[in-house]
C-alpha cells in the first residue's frame, strides 16, 4: 500500500461528517494558555542538512564521553572492553531478525541462541532456570517482588539498604499500585552490610529479602544465613546483581541460597550507549518456575525425532492467561541478550574467570593508592571491582571539579542519597580492566588537588 | 451420593456436608494432554463461581471454578506428580479438590447426569 497524504478537500469532507469546522476545533478542550500561538521563538524554521550536521557535532564535542577521559563510573553500568567481534557477529542475517522472532518454524537460530543465553545465565547465577531476559535490572528487581509475592501469598518486601537506589525507586513506583509493602532503609558509609537489619527484620508475613551481590557500596557480604532465616520464615531470597562480572570470582547466589537472582547484564556485551538499552537478567530455582515472568525457550524434539527450540510454559504469559499472567512483559530484550550471549561465549568460562580476575586485581591496586591520597579513606574491607571512598569535603562538587579536568572520577552518592547524613562524602569508584595505571595516576593526581 | 454437573464443565460429588470436585470426561477431551494442574490449598474459603483451581494442556490454560461455595479440606496431591490422571481417569482418580459445603441448596441450580449429556450434545 502506498503513502497518499488526505487532500484538503479529503480532509474537510472527514472534518465535516464528525462535525467540526476544522482541525484547531479537535483541541477545544487544551486551555488558551497551554497552546502555542505560532512558532517557537529563536528557533530556526529549516535548515540544511549539511548545516544541521555541523551544528549537532558542535553540540556532542561539548560532551566527555566514557572513552576519551579515565573513566571510574559505575553503580549499576560498567564501561568493559567489548571485542568487535561481538558487534559484528550480531549483525548477522541469522540473529538480525525482526521483531518478536519467536515462530519455532522461521527462527531456529534466535530460539537456539535464546536458549544459550538462559543456560549461561542459569550457571552464572546458580539457578536451575533463567528466562530469555527482561528490560533491565530495575523491572527484573521488580517482577522478582512480585514473583515471591504469588509464590508466598505475602505482601511485605525487605529491601536491603544496599540495593541500588533506583532499583529502590522503581519498586517504590510499582508497590504503590500492587499495594506490597516495602521495608526500606538508606546506607551508612561502614564497611558491613546490613545483613544484622534484614535478619532482625525477617518475620511469619515477609514475602522477600531483597540483597544486591555486590552492594552499591560494592560490599559484598555472606548471603547464608539471610537464605537461611528467609526459609525458616517461609520467605524467599531474593539477589540482585548489577556487575555480572563479578560472579566470574564469586559464590554465586544460587549456590549460597537464593531463590530468585535478577540482575542487569549490561556489563557482558552491551556498551553504556548513554544509559540503555539494557537487559535484565532473571534466573530462579526450577520449583518456582510457573511463577516465573517473561519469555522461556525450551529444547525439543520435532516430529522426525530432530533437535529443535521452541518457547515453552507459555501459558505464565499474557497472550494465554490474560489478566492472570504473570507479568505483562511478553517480549525480551533480544539484541542485547544476543550480545550478552556472544560475549559470554567468546570469553568462555577460563576467560570470565580472568576477567573477573583482572577487574578486581587491578581495583585492589586502585584502592591501595586512592586511600593512601590525603584527605581519601577506603570504606570497603571487601570489593569486587567498585569500592566506596570517604573523601574529607562533598564528593559532588569534587566530581564536577574533576569533570573539569578530564577526569570521570566515579559516581557521588549525594548524586544518589540527595539527603546527606554522611553519604554525601562518598564517592563509588569503579575499576575495570579498560582501566590503565596511568588513569589511576590521573585520578589520585586529581583528587589530591582538589582536595588540598 | 449424588453426582451434579455445571456448564463449565465441572462435576461435583456430594456425600453429607463434603463435595469432591472434578472436570468432566467431555472437557478433557477438549483440552488434549494436561500438562499441569494447580489444586487449591486446605482451608481456602470459596464462594459459587470462584476460581478454584488451574488446569493446562498442551493447548490452552483454563480455570476451573467451585460449582457451590464452601472451604477447601483437600486439593489433590496426587495431580501434582501426575497430572495426566485428568486425562485417564477424569471422573474418578483425576479429582481436583474436596470442600464441605456451606449451602447445600446451591446444589439444585446443577444439572444432573442426564441434563448435563443433553447439554453437551448440543454443544
Amino acid at each position: 500500500m502506498r503513502y497518499l497524504p488526505l487532500t484538503p478537500d479529503d480532509r474537510s469532507a472527514m472534518l465535516g461528517s464528525i462535525g467540526v469546522k476544522s482541525i484547531d476545533d479537535l483541541f477545544v478542550d487544551v486551555p488558551a494558555a497551554a497552546q502555542l500561538a505560532g512558532p517557537i521563538a529563536g528557533l530556526p524554521m529549516h535548515a540544511s542538512e549539511l548545516a544541521v550536521e555541523r551544528h549537532m557535532a558542535a553540540l556532542a564535542r561539548k560532551n566527555l564521553t566514557a572513552g576519551e577521559a579515565p573513566f571510574f563510573l559505575g553503580c549499576g553500568a560498567y564501561k568493559h572492553h567489548v571485542p568487535a567481534s561481538v558487534d559484528h557477529i550480531i549483525q548477522r542475517g541469522e540473529f538480525l531478525t525482526a521483531y518478536t522472532p519467536y515462530q519455532p518454524e522461521i527462527a531456529q537460530g534466535t530460539l537456539q541462541m535464546l536458549f544459550e543465553f538462559q543456560t549461561q545465565v542459569a550457571r552464572l547465577t546458580g539457578c536451575d532456570v533463567a528466562n530469555a531476559s527482561m528490560y533491565d535490572g530495575s523491572t527484573a528487581c521488580w517482577e522478582a517482588i512480585v514473583m515471591a509475592r504469588r509464590i508466598t501469598k505475602r505482601g511485605k518486601a525487605i529491601l536491603s539498604d544496599g540495593l541500588h537506589p533506583h532499583y529502590v525507586s522503581v519498586a517504590r513506583t510499582m508497590a504503590k499500585f500492587t499495594g506490597d509493602v516495602l521495608d526500606l532503609s538508606l546506607p551508612t558509609l561502614v564497611p558491613e552490610t546490613d545483613a544484622e537489619r534484614l535478619l532482625g527484620a525477617i518475620d511469619g508475613e515477609t514475602s522477600c529479602v531483597v540483597v544486591q551481590y555486590p552492594d552499591i557500596l560494592g560490599r559484598i557480604g555472606d548471603l547464608s544465613e539471610i537464605a537461611a532465616r528467609a526459609h525458616e520464615k517461609g520467605a524467599l531470597l531474593i539477589a540482585v546483581v548489577t556487575e555480572p562480572v563479578a560472579l566470574g570470582a564469586l559464590k554465586s547466589p544460587g549456590e549460597m541460597g537464593a531463590d530468585i537472582v535478577v540482575g542487569e547484564g549490561q556489563s557482558i556485551g552491551v556498551g553504556l550507549q548513554f544509559g540503555g538499552p539494557y537487559v535484565g537478567l532473571f534466573a530462579c530455582q526450577e520449583k518456582f518456575v510457573r511463577q516465573m515472568p517473561g519469555r522461556l525457550c525450551g529444547e525439543t524434539v520435532d516430529a522426525e525425532g530432530k533437535r529443535g527450540f521452541v518457547l515453552t510454559l507459555s501459558t505464565r504469559e499474557q497472550h494465554i492467561r490474560r489478566e492472570k499472567a504473570t507479568s505483562n512483559i511478553c517480549t525480551n530484550s533480544g539484541l542485547c541478550a544476543l550480545a550478552f550471549s556472544i560475549h559470554m561465549t567468546l570469553l568462555g568460562e577460563r576467560g570470565l574467570r580472568d576477567l573477573a580476575a583482572l577487574n578486581h586485581g587491578l581495583a585492589v591496586d586502585a584502592a591501595e593508592r586512592l586511600a593512601a591520597v590525603p584527605g581519601v579513606e577506603l570504606v570497603n574491607d571487601s570489593f569486587f571491582n567498585e569500592f566506596t571512598l570517604r573523601l574529607s569535603k562533598e564528593a559532588r562538587p569534587v566530581v564536577r571539579d574533576l569533570a573539569d579536568k578530564g577526569i570521570l572520577a566515579g559516581v557521588s552518592l549525594g548524586r544518589l542519597y540527595p539527603d546527606g547524613e554522611g553519604r554525601e562524602n562518598g564517592l563509588v569508584v569503579a575499576v575495570t580492566e579498560t582501566s590503565t595505571h596511568e588513569d589511576v595516576d590521573a585520578l589520585c593526581a586529581g583528587l589530591k588537588e582538589v582536595l588540598a | 451420593m449424588s453426582r451434579y454437573f455445571t456448564e463449565d464443565h465441572e462435576w461435583i460429588d456430594v456425600d453429607g456436608e463434603v463435595g469432591t470436585v472434578g472436570i468432566t470426561d467431555y472437557a478433557q477431551s477438549q483440552l488434549g494432554d494436561i500438562v499441569f494442574v494447580e489444586v487449591p490449598d486446605e482451608g481456602k474459603a470459596m464462594a459459587k463461581g470462584d476460581d478454584a483451581a488451574v488446569v493446562e494442556s498442551v493447548k490452552a490454560a483454563s480455570d476451573v471454578y467451585s460449582p457451590v461455595s464452601g472451604t477447601v479440606v483437600e486439593g489433590n496431591a496426587a495431580l501434582g506428580d501426575d497430572p495426566s490422571l485428568v486425562n485417564s481417569s477424569p471422573e474418578e482418580d483425576g479429582w481436583f479438590f474436596k470442600l464441605t459445603l456451606s449451602d447445600t441448596g446451591e446444589l439444585d441450580g446443577l444439572m444432573d447426569e442426564a441434563a448435563y449429556q443433553a447439554f453437551v450434545d448440543k454443544l
